[in-house]
């Protein structure tokens, strides 16, 4: 098997790794990157936990042949917070105690992310809910996290208002 | 666990043609992976080579003119056929079935080229664009040829290509007047696959009498299969709740699907009954308000 060189950026830095080809997403931010925030679920397309984004789209890392983002920019739940200042989504989870393991936190805040970026006022609760379809919390806290996310959208923590 | 393979990147489809012509036996194509990386990591698939089409641009379209129907090249991603404005206009029942397939994250990097060519029996596509009355285009390094999308499937997780082929472009006839196409899958939670999944197609004449009927079923037998009896109930006929309820019955009686974890086989061809009736009533009612 030869390996390949992968290059690509996260959090904004970029690298350069050699990774045998069947390397998934999820493995290279991890075990080669060493960013553990992004976590390894189900691992078959179901749980949501390793989701990413890959140029602003919402992924499943585990179901990303890492060699697919060559070139591109990837986020991680670590690249969220900007000069030591958390990502209002991150406030807003912590405000709403959106977690109680914290196992799906991650690719929650990623999904979330995505979301709002696409979505910047969603217009009612079945759409955020539908906007989060790919992602399960078992500690049942899906209420507490819509309303971190209907937070955000309704502006509660735009710059000019803290 | 994914066994190692040579990874193989071509940049044209000239050049991933000649790769496959060259290791044909001993390869798989990837695109988005949503599915294939799920059944290489269960051991259920190794491969010696994969060459990887994702970054096929070339095959990533959306073409639509009104005498020459839909054409979505086979790279282009669900997410993207979920919000093309042309889709949404001309065949809603698409977009629509695209939302609703799997979850975002999925339809962002998941492909139809790729959806299609996995033969999932419970997919979401493959009944609806059946329904469409759509084709596939496949090519080797010999040529290319085009398939009507019914015929396929041939088994479970099997395709009518030949080894060495690859499917490049799905094509959909432009929508025909006085004619509408419903889908439905019976699921728990809106992003998982359907226990069972229906899509009917109705065309009216000028009077409102039934012209042509397509029902599809999606994992209600190996493969997505047109229900013909049922179809035939339709055809031909001024349209009736009974006739719809007698489709019903005909879809469910000429179906073949197996009892599993999710459903018995029983209750599967209940829900095939139900959403006959349901589907083939729905795209009557918006077929009589299309012009």
């Amino acid at each position: 098997m030869e390996k390949k060189l992968l290059r690509f950026t996260v959090n904004e830095s970029p690298y350069e790794i050699y990774i045998n080809p069947k390397t998934l997403l999820v493995e290279a931010i991890r075990d080669h990157i060493g960013l553990t925030g992004t976590k390894r679920g189900c691992e078959t397309v179901s749980c949501g936990a390793c989701t990413v984004m890959v140029d602003g789209m919402a992924v499943k890392g585990c179901s990303v042949l890492a060699m697919q983002v060559e070139g591109k920019k990837v986020t991680t739940v670590e690249g969220l917070e900007k000069n030591g200042k958390l990502d209002p989504i991150q406030t807003a989870f912590l405000d709403e105690g959106a977690f109680q393991c914290g196992f799906c936190t991650s690719g929650m805040l990623m999904s979330a992310k995505a979301f709002l970026n696409e979505t910047p006022k969603p217009k009612d609760e079945m759409e955020i809910r539908r906007g989060m379809e790919g992602n399960l919390c078992r500690c049942t806290g899906y209420n507490a996290i819509i309303r971190a996310i209907d937070a955000v959208g309704k502006g509660k923590y735009r710059e000019d208002k803290r | 666990m994914i066994h190692d393979f040579t990874y193989l990147q071509p940049g044209s489809v000239k050049e991933a043609l000649g790769m496959l012509a060259e290791h044909k036996d001993d390869c798989k194509i990837i695109c988005g992976g949503q599915s294939l990386l799920i059944v290489m990591r269960q051991g259920l698939v190794q491969t010696d080579y994969l060459i990887d089409i994702k970054r096929l641009n070339e095959l990533n379209y959306i073409k639509y003119d009104g005498k020459g129907g839909l054409k979505i090249g086979a790279t282009t991603t669900h997410r993207t056929i979920e919000k093309s404005d042309v889709i949404a206009k001309q065949y809603p029942v698409l977009a629509d079935m695209e939302e609703k397939l799997a979850s975002i994250q999925v339809r962002n990097w998941g492909t139809i080229g790729g959806n299609l060519a996995h033969a999932d029996a419970a997919g979401d596509p493959a009944p609806v664009l059946t329904a469409l009355n759509a084709t596939v285009k496949v090519a080797s390094a010999k040529g290319e040829r085009t398939i009507p999308l019914e015929e396929f499937y041939t088994d479970l997780f099997e395709t009518a290509m030949e080894p060495g082929e690859i499917v490049l472009e799905v094509q959909v006839p432009p929508p025909v007047p006085k004619s509408a196409t419903a889908y439905k899958k019976f699921n728990l939670l809106e992003s998982d696959q359907g226990i069972v999944a229906v899509a009917a197609s109705i065309t009216l004449d000028a009077g409102d009498t039934c012209k042509d009927a397509r029902i599809v079923l999606g994992n209600a037998a190996p493969t997505s299969i047109r229900a013909k009896k049922a179809e035939s109930v339709l055809i031909g006929k001024k349209l009736t709740d009974a006739l719809f309820e007698k489709a019903g019955e005909a879809a469910a009686q000429e179906c073949e699907p197996v009892g599993d974890i999710h459903a018995s086989e029983e209750y599967r061809r209940h829900l095939v009954g139900v959403l006959t009736k349901r589907m083939a009533k729905a795209a009557f009612e918006q077929a009589k308000k299309m012009g």
